[in-house]
C-alpha cells in the first residue's frame, strides 16, 4: 500500500508535467510540419511560374523553345482522358458496389473472394496497371498507343476508389426507407433507383470526384501506355495519339535548362488549380452530407 | 392472377438490372486475373533466357547495353534506399500527426488541419518530383556539396512526405477505435495524459499503426514519378544514398520512354521487373491485413 501512494505521489511532479508538456509541443510541431511543406511547395510553384503561366501557355501547342512552349495539347489529351475515364469507371464502380450491397449474399464465400479481391487491386502500385494496359489494350486489343488505351487503362486504377467509397455510400442508406419501398411492392430494382441511389448519391459522387482527379494526376501507367511527350496537335478521336497534363509536365521538368523548369511549374500550377477545385468540390458535398446524416 | 403489364416489365428490367452488375464486379476479378498471368507468362520467357541465379546474385544491370548484365540487385537496393528513407520521415511525422489529431487537438483546429492532409495526399507525384529536384536538392547540396544533382536522398524524402498523410490517416482510424473509457480509467488513476498516449493508447491501437507502416512502406516501393525526376537513371550498386541511383520503378519508366519492340528480352526485362514489384507490395499488403485480422480476432 505504501508503494502504491508513493507512485501516486510521484504521478504529480513536476517533471512529469514538464514532460507531458514537451510531447504536446512535439508533436504540435510534427502536425505543423505538413502544413509547412504544403505552403513552400505552393509557394515555389507560384514562385517559378510566375510570369510564364498566361494566357498564351494555356493556348499555345508545345514547342522546342520554352518562351513559345504552351500546354493547349496536354490540356486536350488531359481532358478526352480523364473525361472518358469518367464515363467508362463511375457506371462500373457504382454497379460493382450495388452488386455487392444490395444483391449479393455477403456470407458467400465467392462474394468475399471480390471484395478481398478490390482491397488487393487497390494496393496494387499504378506502374503495374499501366502494364497491364501495355499488355491488354495497346496490343491484344490493338487500340495502340490511343486515348482510348490510356482511358481504360486509368478506368482499372481508379475502379477500386469508386467502388469502395460508393460501397460506404449505399451501405449509409436507412434500412427502413427501403423496407418502405418493398412494402409496397417495388422490385429490387426500383428500390434502387427510387430509394438507394437518390439518397447515396452525395456520397458516390464525392468518391468518384476523388477518383477521377486521382487519375487526372496519374503520369506512370500513361507513360507505359504509351502517352507522347510532344504532341503538337489537338486530338480528334479516341483513337489519337495523345499527352496529359503530368505526362507533359514531366516532359518539360526532364529537360536540363533552367527555362523548362519555370515551364514545368506553371504546368504544376494548371494542374493543381484543377484538382485542389475539384478535391474542394468534393469535401464541399462531403461536409453538406455529413450534416444530414446528423 | 397474371401479373400486371408494368409489373411484368419491371420484373424484366429487375433481371437484367441483376445480371448487368454482377457482370461489372465479374470485371475486377477479371483484372487481378490477368495482371498475375501477364507477369507469370512474359517472366517465364525472360527467365527462360536469363538464370534466375544470376537475376538475384549478379550485382550489375544493363539490360539495353551490351554486353547485357541482368542483376536485379542495384535496382534492389535503390527501391531499399528510396523505401526506408521515405519511412525514417512518413512513419514518425505521420504517427506525431495522428496523435496530435486523435488526442491532443481541439476540434476546431482538427477541421482545419484534416482537410489540409487531404490535400497533400491529393497532390500527383510529378509534383513531388518536381518539389525534390527544384527545392530538397538544392538543400542538401548547401549541407553536403558532394551530393549529386540526382540522388536516392531527395527523393526518398519527397517520397517520405508525399506518404506521410496517409500513415497519419490509417494511424488516427486506429487510435480513434480506442474505447474512451480505457482513457478514462487511466486518467482516474493519476496518469498524465502522456502516460494516456504512450501505456494505453498506442498499445490499444497498435496492430492498426504496425499495419499502417507495412502500408507505407509498400507505397514507397510502388512510388514512381518522383524517383523518375529526381533519384537519378544509374542503376549503381551502392547504399550511399548521395548518388544517383535507379529503383525498380524508375527503370521501367525508363524503358518505356524508349521505343521497345515486343517480344524483345528488353521487352521481357519490363515485365520480369513488374513481377517483382507486383509481388513485393502484394506481399506487404496482405501481411498488413492479416496483423488486423490477428488483432480482432485476439480481441473477439
Amino acid at each position: 500500500m505504501k508503494d502504491y501512494h508513493d507512485q501516486l505521489h510521484n504521478y504529480n511532479t513536476k517533471p512529469k508535467v514538464m514532460l507531458n508538456r514537451l510531447f504536446y509541443i512535439i508533436l504540435l510541431v510534427m502536425t505543423m510540419f505538413s502544413v509547412f511543406v504544403l505552403a513552400i511547395l505552393l509557394y515555389t510553384i507560384i514562385r517559378d511560374s510566375w510570369g510564364w503561366f498566361n494566357w498564351d501557355f494555356i493556348t499555345s501547342m508545345p514547342s522546342r523553345k520554352a518562351e513559345n512552349a504552351g500546354i493547349y495539347s496536354a490540356l486536350l489529351g488531359s481532358i478526352w482522358t480523364i473525361g472518358l475515364t469518367a464515363l467508362f469507371s463511375i457506371p462500373l464502380g457504382v454497379g460493382t458496389a450495388l452488386y455487392l450491397e444490395e444483391y449479393s449474399d455477403k456470407a458467400n464465400h465467392i462474394n468475399r473472394f471480390i471484395q478481398l479481391n478490390i482491397s488487393n487491386l487497390a494496393g496494387i502500385p499504378s506502374i503495374v496497371y499501366g502494364m497491364l494496359g501495355l499488355a491488354v489494350f495497346v496490343r491484344f486489343l490493338a487500340f495502340q498507343r490511343s486515348i482510348l488505351s490510356g482511358a481504360l487503362t486509368l478506368t482499372l486504377l481508379i475502379l477500386p476508389v469508386i467502388i469502395v467509397s460508393s460501397q460506404e455510400a449505399i451501405k449509409s442508406v436507412p434500412t427502413n426507407l427501403k423496407e418502405a419501398s418493398y412494402a409496397v411492392g417495388m422490385t429490387k430494382w426500383q428500390t434502387i433507383t427510387g430509394v438507394v441511389l437518390p439518397f447515396s448519391i452525395p456520397g458516390i459522387l464525392t468518391g468518384s470526384i476523388l477518383g477521377v482527379s486521382r487519375a487526372m494526376g496519374e503520369a506512370a501507367p500513361l507513360i507505359l501506355v504509351g502517352a507522347a511527350g510532344y504532341i503538337n496537335f489537338a486530338p480528334k478521336s479516341v483513337f489519337d495519339a495523345y499527352t496529359t497534363l503530368p505526362i507533359q509536365i514531366f516532359n518539360w521538368t526532364s529537360r536540363p535548362q533552367a527555362e523548362f523548369q519555370k515551364i514545368a511549374a506553371a504546368g504544376i500550377l494548371l494542374l493543381l488549380i484543377f484538382l485542389l477545385t475539384s478535391n474542394a468540390i468534393a469535401i464541399v458535398i462531403r461536409n453538406k452530407y455529413q450534416n444530414r446524416i446528423d | 392472377m397474371e401479373p400486371s403489364k408494368t409489373r411484368k416489365r419491371a420484373l424484366h428490367i429487375e433481371n437484367i438490372a441483376k445480371r448487368t452488375v454482377f457482370l461489372f464486379s465479374s470485371i475486377s476479378v477479371l483484372t487481378t486475373a490477368i495482371v498475375v498471368y501477364i507477369l507469370f507468362s512474359e517472366s517465364f520467357i525472360f527467365f527462360k533466357e536469363v538464370s534466375i541465379v544470376e537475376f538475384f546474385t549478379s550485382t550489375k544491370w544493363s539490360p539495353t547495353l551490351r554486353p547485357q548484365n541482368f542483376g536485379v540487385l542495384p535496382l534492389l537496393t535503390g527501391t531499399l534506399m528510396i523505401a526506408i528513407g521515405a519511412s525514417l520521415i512518413a512513419i514518425p511525422f505521420g504517427l506525431g500527426s495522428a496523435i496530435y489529431l486523435s488526442e491532443y487537438a481541439p476540434k476546431k483546429v482538427r477541421k482545419i488541419l484534416k482537410p489540409i492532409l487531404e490535400i497533400l495526399a491529393g497532390i500527383p507525384s510529378i509534383v513531388y518530383g518536381f518539389f525534390a529536384l527544384t527545392v530538397i536538392t538544392p538543400l542538401i547540396r548547401v549541407f553536403l556539396p558532394q551530393t549529386q544533382i540526382f540522388n536516392a536522398l531527395s527523393a526518398s524524402i519527397a517520397v517520405g512526405i508525399m506518404i506521410i498523410p496517409m500513415v497519419a490517416s490509417l494511424s488516427e482510424d486506429a487510435m480513434m477505435a480506442v474505447p474512451d473509457s480505457l482513457r478514462k480509467g487511466a486518467y482516474a488513476l493519476g496518469s498524465t495524459q502522456l502516460d494516456v498516449v504512450l501505456k494505453v493508447v498506442l498499445p490499444a491501437a497498435i496492430s492498426g499503426i504496425g499495419s499502417a507502416f507495412i502500408l507505407a512502406i509498400s507505397r514507397a516501393i510502388g512510388e514512381t514519378m518522383i524517383v523518375a525526376i529526381a533519384a537519378g537513371q544509374s542503376p549503381t550498386f551502392t547504399l550511399n544514398p548521395l548518388n544517383s541511383i535507379q529503383t525498380m520503378t524508375g527503370f521501367m519508366v525508363n524503358i518505356s520512354l524508349g521505343d521497345i519492340q515486343h517480344g524483345t528480352i528488353e521487352y521481357q526485362t519490363l515485365f520480369a521487373i513488374g513481377g517483382l514489384l507486383f509481388f513485393m507490395t502484394l506481399s506487404l499488403n496482405i501481411l498488413a491485413r492479416w496483423i488486423v485480422k490477428k488483432q480482432k480476432e485476439k480481441l473477439g
